[in-house]
């Protein structure tokens, strides 16, 4: 970075300090989501996302072997084992064997249990129960524990919402109806929007500005005016709810931003290109295919961005012109507003749930940026 | 069968019909109506190419016609109509509209949505500015605006889990697992707090959702516009002594003031249009409504279609100044 006049050093360190904190401000909450999708439901709730990586300090209640597995060593009755499975590093700090005082003893101290015998439990998780009589009972005696438990990670979540997961959680079907909405919903009105946009740039007819003028002004109506008429028009015609008309709605509703973006860019394209191919004897239809398709795919690629992030993240066409009562049409957003409403608490898969609904359009996002920008500043700035 | 079969087929069924309809409309015109031999082969070529544009057109006007022009009037025709029972509706003048004026609901949707107006738009630009200033001359600054610009590829339904978490409150005396009660708790805050149903402060909760998405969208243009300004003007400025602030508010800002009212009015639009946050986060419940979530729920759960088109018929009024004002300049443009 250059420093120019007018500029001081100190200024540049607060300036690059602001960047960072802003860009982190933005990220923050995207990055929580995307952490949490890898834990477990029991370190969602018991701490938060960003003390993920660290081991976290939880108050368990867990519980000894069972008393058939205890051995007589001379006149003493024992069960040993551990409280943890083997393998984890889990680190107890405190223990008790009272509900009411669950910190009350330190790693390898030795207690009285109520119910007769010693316990001692060690750091690591390894205890040793004695009694001088047969321990009873179908279930060991509780041990409450303050443990220091490692960071667990798991694909579970991620297991559960693609393959295994029952009717609510189970998102693989939504999300091939996303994609079913989204493709078609995307290609129909880029090659409508690319016809009109080149008849409005090129082709001379009577009433083309007052047509330019009408779809600048559609671009600001907002869609809610069109569901009851629309939903009313689709029953009439008979394709009611379903894909049909859910491309339909897609295609209208985008063309007016479609056909802008694509005319603005067509009209920047030379004119002796075109005036020479129709001198050679090509048609509209030639020029159109062979020039002006393969020249305008800047535009074509920032206006498909477009279409595909609005089609992809959708809930309101969706929801009125294609989920019918069945449900099997259902779509990712609206699968995700129903878990919030009936499984709120369940962060793991909701958090996991929205990510593999997001990943998509992040993912285009990222690779096609370029175009998008392009589309946006063509679309805006004139 | 598979639904990513179904799918498929269903696609390949979509595209393929409107494919077909450009290659053989064409190609009957060419070939069946005006062909281009015979005795009349000037005259075919010629009136070919008049009615050419419209078959270029037809399917987008129709589309736009019935999508978006036909749903005004329909929808202002419905706004005067009631459905009588078994069938049919019948005028009933301004009746929905009084009805709709005299629901506390609607009063709240309204009051809402002026300052979402105030609020998300102004604050959007305000970020966008901030961001596009800061981030314009770092080596590193195109990063930062790509991590910034993110948001926007996010669903307005992702956004809102994301933000539910970070709203998300546990009871008293456990870990925090909400980022907000986490630090509020951190810094003394008194127990948790339910941010989403404090009447008043909730909206601003959720206006919070969106002006996190729109920052970046108003970032990228402005950013633009500032890097078109002249060099010489801020150099004419430091010459004579200004400090950056002074060059930033006094020489930057007024020369893209046009795009800032681009960027505006954008944001404007989008927040009149915004459903999805609110369904999702709070369902207008705890005074949270919105217009166009008041008008969904005339529509699709009181099945009040007469009030749920007056409620649309408003959020076409509060556009409608901008609508004439993009017609405007568009027209002006044209000449």
């Amino acid at each position: 970075m250059t420093v120019i006049a007018g500029e001081k050093p100190a200024l540049i360190w607060a300036l690059r300090l602001s960047v960072v904190l802003l860009v982190g401000l933005w990220l923050f909450p995207t990055l929580g989501l995307l952490v949490s999708s890898f834990r477990t439901s029991d370190q969602i709730a018991t701490s938060g996302w960003w003390r993920a990586m660290f081991p976290s300090e939880q108050n368990l209640t867990l519980r000894t072997d069972p008393p058939s597995a205890q051995v007589q060593e001379g006149d003493l009755y024992v069960i040993e084992g551990r409280l943890f499975a083997e393998g984890t590093s889990s680190e107890i700090s405190a223990w008790g064997t009272s509900a009411r005082d669950p910190a009350a003893y330190e790693p390898g101290i030795s207690a009285e249990l109520r119910r007769g015998g010693t316990l001692m439990v060690a750091a690591d998780g390894a205890y040793r129960l004695e009694s001088t009589e047969e321990i009873s009972g179908k279930r060991g005696p509780r041990v409450f524990v303050t443990a220091t438990v490692p960071p667990e990670f798991t694909l579970e979540n991620y297991e559960t919402v693609l393959v295994s997961g029952n009717a609510t959680d189970n998102m693989a079907k939504a999300f091939f109806n996303t994609l079913t909405v989204t493709i078609p919903a995307t290609i129909i009105p880029i090659l409508v929007a690319a016809f009109a946009a080149y008849a409005l740039a090129w082709m001379e007819f009577p009433g083309r500005a007052l047509l330019v003028a009408a779809i600048v002004g559609l671009l600001v109506v907002p869609l809610q005016l069109a569901l009851i008429p629309l939903l009313k028009f689709h029953n009439e015609i008979g394709i009611g709810k379903g894909y049909i008309g859910v491309w339909m709605a897609h295609t209208g509703f985008g063309l007016p931003l479609a056909i802008y973006l694509l005319r603005n860019y067509m009209v920047g394209i030379p004119r002796d290109i075109i005036e020479n191919a129709r001198v050679d004897g090509a048609t509209d239809f030639m020029i159109f295919v062979r020039i002006i398709l393969p020249l305008s795919f800047p535009a074509l690629a920032s206006f498909a961005i477009f279409q595909f992030l609005w089609t992809w993240n959708d809930l309101l066409v969706a929801m009125v012109f294609l989920i019918d009562a069945t449900g099997e049409t259902t779509v990712m957003t609206k699968q995700i507003v129903e878990l919030l409403g009936t499984r709120g608490g369940n962060w793991e898969i909701l958090a996991t749930s929205a990510f593999v609904s997001i990943a998509v359009p992040l993912a285009v996002f990222f690779a096609m940026q370029k175009y998008l920008v392009r589309g946006l500043l063509a679309g805006s700035i004139k | 069968m598979h639904p990513a079969i179904q799918g498929l087929l269903t696609i390949a069924f979509g595209v393929g019909g409107c494919v077909g309809y450009f290659y053989f409309s064409n190609l009957v015109l060419d070939r069946v109506i005006f062909p281009a031999r015979g005795a009349h082969i000037a005259r075919n070529i010629r009136r070919a190419n008049m009615i050419r544009p419209w078959l270029f057109l037809f399917p987008a006007l129709l589309a736009l016609g019935l999508y978006l022009a036909y749903p005004v009037v329909e929808t202002l025709r419905l706004s005067v109509t009631e459905r009588v029972p078994g069938g049919g509706s019948e005028f009933v003048g301004l009746a929905n509209y009084q009805q709709m004026l005299a629901e506390a609901k609607f009063w709240e949707a309204l009051q809402n949505n002026f300052l979402w107006l105030l609020v998300v738009p102004a604050a959007s630009t305000a970020f966008g500015l901030l961001a596009a200033q800061l981030t314009d001359r770092l080596a590193w600054g195109n990063i930062a605006k790509s991590l910034i610009f993110m948001p926007m590829a996010i669903s307005f339904v992702g956004a809102a889990v994301i933000w539910k978490l970070v709203y998300d409150a546990r009871p008293e005396g456990t870990d925090q697992i909400g980022v907000l009660n986490a630090l509020y708790i951190y810094f003394g805050g008194d127990g948790p707090m339910q941010w989403l149903t404090i009447p008043f402060w909730n909206s601003f909760f959720l206006m919070m959702v969106l002006i996190w998405i729109q920052t970046g969208f108003a970032m990228v243009i402005l950013s633009a516009a500032l890097r078109g300004i002249p060099e010489e003007t801020v150099e004419a400025a430091i010459v004579d002594g200004a400090g950056p602030f002074q060059i930033f508010f006094k020489i930057k800002v007024p020369q893209i003031m046009d795009t800032i009212v681009v960027v505006w009015t954008t944001i404007t639009i989008v927040v009149l249009k915004v459903f999805d946050i609110v369904f999702a986060m709070t369902n207008g419940q705890w005074e949270t409504q919105v217009l166009a979530n008041y008008m969904y729920d005339k529509l699709f759960r009181a099945n009040d279609w007469g009030v749920g088109s007056a409620s649309a018929m408003v959020i076409m009024l509060l556009v409608l100044p901008i609508l004439v004002w993009n017609v405007y300049n568009a027209r002006r443009e044209m000449r």
